[in-house]
């Protein structure tokens, strides 16, 4: 097979990435095998287990479900680059509270998604919390303890608002 | 909501001071899983590393004729194509066999097929590349001729004379049978009021490890050693089987257990793929990779269950089971697995049918066939979810004959809590259990009389809602019994080494291995609570053959009751030695001094004498201020295997609240309970969430999770979007709770928890939702998973 190639630039957790890929390789394998961020993870590969969740632009979106052509010119993010800043310390250091993972292979994909709702705003209840990850797979801990840990931030930010 | 223990912590008579056993501690390995900086296999590339992706045999069953593999070999990035006769030179085939499983059979395996395919998805040509899309290009270019052969799917008709023998050497398509009468089981049913007769069916499920199986072999030619880092639960197991069947001595082999991605009994046994990577590697010199895509880890990861229990009960009308009886039918595939035998499952479920109860009277017959579908073999909580259902289902269905509560039906019939040591109806062995005091417990803790007054409340207004319930027992800490004796170089024991680092905290290292159970927070809770630190100064090492003491690893729940007795026997002994040490430093007596929260003390009066870094300074640096003729021996290791007991058992029960749209079949979770002892509690949190996790992986088979195969032995749903697992919106709260009886196999008195969540779950929820149906008069639900479909058939609705 003769792999079309193509020159991209992206940025990717704030650092400006030159690269020529293949047409045919996706977002996520292009993170993991070209820029070496092995954090945003491979489960099922069509879409359905969210292990590969990253933020493109801004939105959470599936790496497996973007080809890493599509981002040339985008704003990238993985668990790497959002770890490195402030923005979800209060959401890792819940989930270790609650045991919110066991194996940990879901937990990036997780914390993204988990994140965006939470960046929303307001304190979902936890129906509202377990429909916004059910596309995120998690075989070790039968969800509840990632809701919970979701659940005391939301409400932790919510009354840190309240009281500011 | 509050981030709390569900329990109060519970403490022994062991308990020393700033103990952390019965406290949740949290794990020390999670902070960097959560900044994606953990090293799973699948992120591991070494030097020189090349991929490997299979051609896989698109029959169930075929004569493979050729394999044409010159346009492969210049396909751009391709290093090399290899057939099974090729690989064959290097590895040895296997054959899963256990003594003690007496007349199972099976046939030679190979790494990659010869001359035969017996599955669909069975590796019949390897092709290594630069990269695994190179790979995959070279895999399109191999051209295999196939000469497709009868399969042989059905499992009912495995046995049947016109049926074709899928390995004709062996005579027939039985791969192992066990047949037990226990009591007098004629006498039983002639003497009881009511029989209530019927047949489960348990479909096919896999495990669906979000990370899935993942390889690195090593082959250095410099060294003759070979590295291996493979997500597996088992290293020194794999160490044993990689060196026997490549012909090295197993010095010559190192396993490396990194992160793993979940494991769940998928990562405990031998995978043609992988042993086809090392052999890979060893032919070729240089680092192999090889990670299953989702595609192949369908159709090549164990799957589990499938099978088909005729059973029987007997009941007094005053409640009393007076007989028991299963005929278990089960496909495992065209090869017992390697090396722990695909028998086991089928032999759970003899061991464990009517365990928790005290009737005698049992006749069993289990029977395991060869099909041609992918290999079965063993998943978390192994035959317990099947006998737990059967034998549940049975009693629920037994109590509505007779109009007995359910509760009380189990009340008249479990094993006092007074009457231990027992024995189940197969002769299994209970050393202590507490079935009585955890049903009251449960009772208590669902209200159970208001959810009936509100189940009754509901009904009136066409709303369908049943409570079921599931008494279980559990096998945990498995002696030599298990596999030792049946001749698989399988650890029963397991050990600890400790050691003083030269500033005074303490290097842990295990053969129980991690993959999100906790154990790494289990053995350091146990350690620094055993020898006096904080859990602050405690490293953990595990997953690293060259760097363990040598253990069977993490699998049957016995990572903490035997990994963590190894570990405190090994904190006291190095507490003994470091306690030396300081009396001949302080001029003291041991027997009056202590080791808490870091520092010599002492033992009266708890007044320090000596920080440990300043013992560990002369020790190291000065040893030549000691006593004459004193050396400080600041490592020590200890082993454990349960001696007394063939297995720790557990017991518990499970109740599930739900609603049934009887318009649609849709089933809602509303609650579910879990009372568990599994003896001592070393972490409530991990306890709690390894029944959680467990629980929600019995609720997948119950209602969704299902490998459905075609009767060409196709299967029809090997993707994440047709085969359902649960996710969150479907689940339910899970409440916990716990009675602690403790094993006196041990100090610690731990038992395991990893399987009880999902040995209740399914039994609890069919008995619900036939709770639910009965007053519309639905036949019973016996065949799992409970589809909406299968659920509107029971209501005669389509």
């Amino acid at each position: 097979m003769n792999a079309q190639v193509h020159d991209i630039i992206m940025t990717v957790n704030g650092e400006e990435t030159r690269a020529t890929v293949d047409a045919r390789k996706t977002l996520v394998d292009f993170l993991r095998d070209d820029a070496a961020l092995t954090g945003s993870h491979i489960g099922c590969e069509h879409g359905v287990c969210g292990a590969c969740s990253v933020r493109v632009d801004g939105a959470v979106v599936r790496g497996c479900l973007m080809l890493a052509v599509q981002c040339d010119g985008a704003r990238v993010e993985t668990i790497e680059g959002v770890a490195e800043t402030d923005e979800i310390t209060d959401l890792q250091e819940a989930f270790i509270a609650r045991n919110a993972l066991q194996c940990g292979y879901c937990t990036p994909g997780m914390l993204l998604t988990a994140q965006e709702l939470l960046a929303a705003g307001g304190v979902p209840s936890r129906e509202q919390i377990r429909v916004h990850l059910s596309g995120n797979y998690c075989r070790c801990t039968g969800y509840q303890a990632i809701v919970d840990a979701v659940e005391a931030v939301a409400q932790a930010r919510h009354s840190s608002r309240e009281t500011r | 909501m509050k981030i709390t223990d569900d329990s109060p912590p519970t403490l022994s008579a062991l308990d020393r001071p700033n103990s952390y056993i019965g406290r949740s501690v949290p794990r020390p390995n999670l902070a960097r899983l959560t900044r994606g900086r953990a090293q799973f296999v699948s992120d591991v590339t070494l030097p020189r590393m090349a991929h490997v992706a299979f051609v896989r045999s698109p029959h169930a069953h075929a004569r493979i004729t050729a394999i044409a593999t010159a346009a492969a070999k210049t396909s751009p990035g391709v290093i090399a194509v290899v057939t099974g006769a090729e690989l064959a030179k290097v590895i040895t085939p296997w054959v899963g066999v256990l003594t003690h499983l007496k007349g199972i059979k099976s046939a030679p395996q190979h790494a990659i097929a010869v001359e035969r395919a017996c599955w669909q998805g069975e590796a019949v040509c390897a092709v290594v590349a630069r990269t695994r899309a190179e790979a995959e290009d070279g895999c399109e270019l191999v051209d295999v001729g196939y000469e497709e052969l009868p399969a042989v799917t059905d499992a009912e008709t495995a046995l049947d004379a016109g049926t074709p023998v899928i390995h004709p050497e062996l005579g027939d398509n039985l791969t192992f049978e066990r047949v037990l009468v226990a009591g007098d089981p004629d006498q039983g049913f002639k003497d009881a009021d009511v029989v209530v007769e019927t047949t489960f069916v348990f479909g096919r499920h896999t495990g669906v490890t979000n990370e899935a199986r993942a390889i690195v072999a090593d082959w250095n030619s410099g060294d003759e050693r070979l590295t291996v880092y493979q997500g597996t639960q088992a290293p020194h197991m794999m160490q044993n089987l990689f060196a026997k069947h490549l012909g090295l001595e197993e010095h010559q082999v190192r396993v490396l257990t990194k992160d793993v991605g979940g494991s769940f009994g998928i990562k405990v046994h031998t995978y043609a793929d992988e042993m086809a990577t090392v052999a890979l590697s060893k032919l070729l010199k240089r680092p192999i990779k090889f990670v299953a895509d989702r595609i192949e880890s369908f159709v090549t990861d164990i799957h589990a269950r499938d099978h088909r229990v005729k059973a029987k009960i007997g009941v007094k009308s005053d409640g009393s089971i007076t007989a028991w009886e299963i005929d278990d039918l089960t496909g495992i595939g065209p090869y017992s697995v390697y090396p722990r035998t695909s028998g086991i499952e089928a032999n759970q479920i003899v061991n464990l049918t009517g365990g928790p109860y005290t009737c005698p009277n049992y006749r069993a017959r289990a029977r395991v066939v060869f099909q041609n579908k992918n290999v079965m073999c063993q998943y978390r909580a192994v035959g317990h979810p099947i006998a737990t259902a059967v034998t549940e289902g049975l009693v629920e269905l037994a109590a509505a004959q007779i109009g007995m509560d359910p509760l009380e039906i189990r009340r008249r019939n479990l094993i006092p809590d007074d009457a231990h040591p027992s024995s189940g109806p197969s002769g299994i062995k209970f050393e202590a259990l507490s079935h009585h005091e955890s049903l009251a417990h449960l009772d208590a803790m669902m209200n159970y009389a208001g959810l009936r007054a509100e189940q009754k409340r509901l009904r009136a207004q066409g709303i369908y809602r049943g409570i079921g319930f599931a008494s279980f027992v559990e096998v945990t800490n498995p002696s030599a019994a298990f596999y030792g004796i049946g001749g698989a170089k399988i650890s029963a024991q397991d050990g600890v080494t400790i050691r003083l680092d030269a500033q005074g905290a303490i290097i842990c290292q295990t053969g129980v291995t991690e993959q999100g159970q906790g154990a790494e927070a289990v053995i350091a809770q146990v350690a620094a609570s055993s020898f006096g630190v904080p859990i602050d100064r405690v490293r953990i090492i595990t997953g690293d053959t060259d760097n363990t003491p040598y253990g069977g690893g993490t699998w049957a729940s016995r990572a903490a009751g035997i990994g963590g007795e190894a570990a405190w026997q090994a904190g006291k002994a190095l507490r003994a030695n470091v306690l030396a040490c300081a009396a001949s430093i302080l001029q003291a007596k041991p027997e009056n001094l202590d080791i808490r929260n870091g520092a010599i003390v002492d033992s009266g009066t708890g007044t320090e004498r000596l920080p440990l870094h300043e013992l560990a300074r002369i020790a190291y640096f000065r040893p030549d201020t000691l006593p004459p003729g004193f050396q400080a021996e600041l490592m020590a290791t200890r082993h454990y295997v349960p001696r007394a007991w063939p297995f720790a058992f557990t017991n518990g029960i499970q109740a599930s609240y739900l609603e049934v749209d009887t318009e649609s079949g849709f089933v809602t979770l509303l609650k579910h309970w879990c009372v568990e002892d599994c003896g001592t509690v070393i972490n409530p949190q991990l306890v709690d969430e390894q029944i959680r996790g467990g629980v929600v992986q019995g609720l997948g088979g119950a209602l969704f999770e299902h490998c459905i195969y075609d009767e060409r032995g196709q299967l029809t749903n090997g993707n994440m979007a047709d085969y359902l697992v649960p996710m969150a919106a479907e689940m339910p709260d899970i409440e916990i709770g716990h009675v602690v009886t403790p094993t006196a196999d041990s100090e610690l008195g731990a038992k395991g928890a990893g399987e009880a969540g999902t040995a209740g779950a399914p039994g609890a929820v069919m008995n619900a939702i036939n709770d639910a149906l009965r007053p519309l008069g639905a036949k019973p639900l016996t065949d799992m998973p409970f589809t909406p479909g299968r659920i509107l058939q029971a209501l005669d609705r389509v």
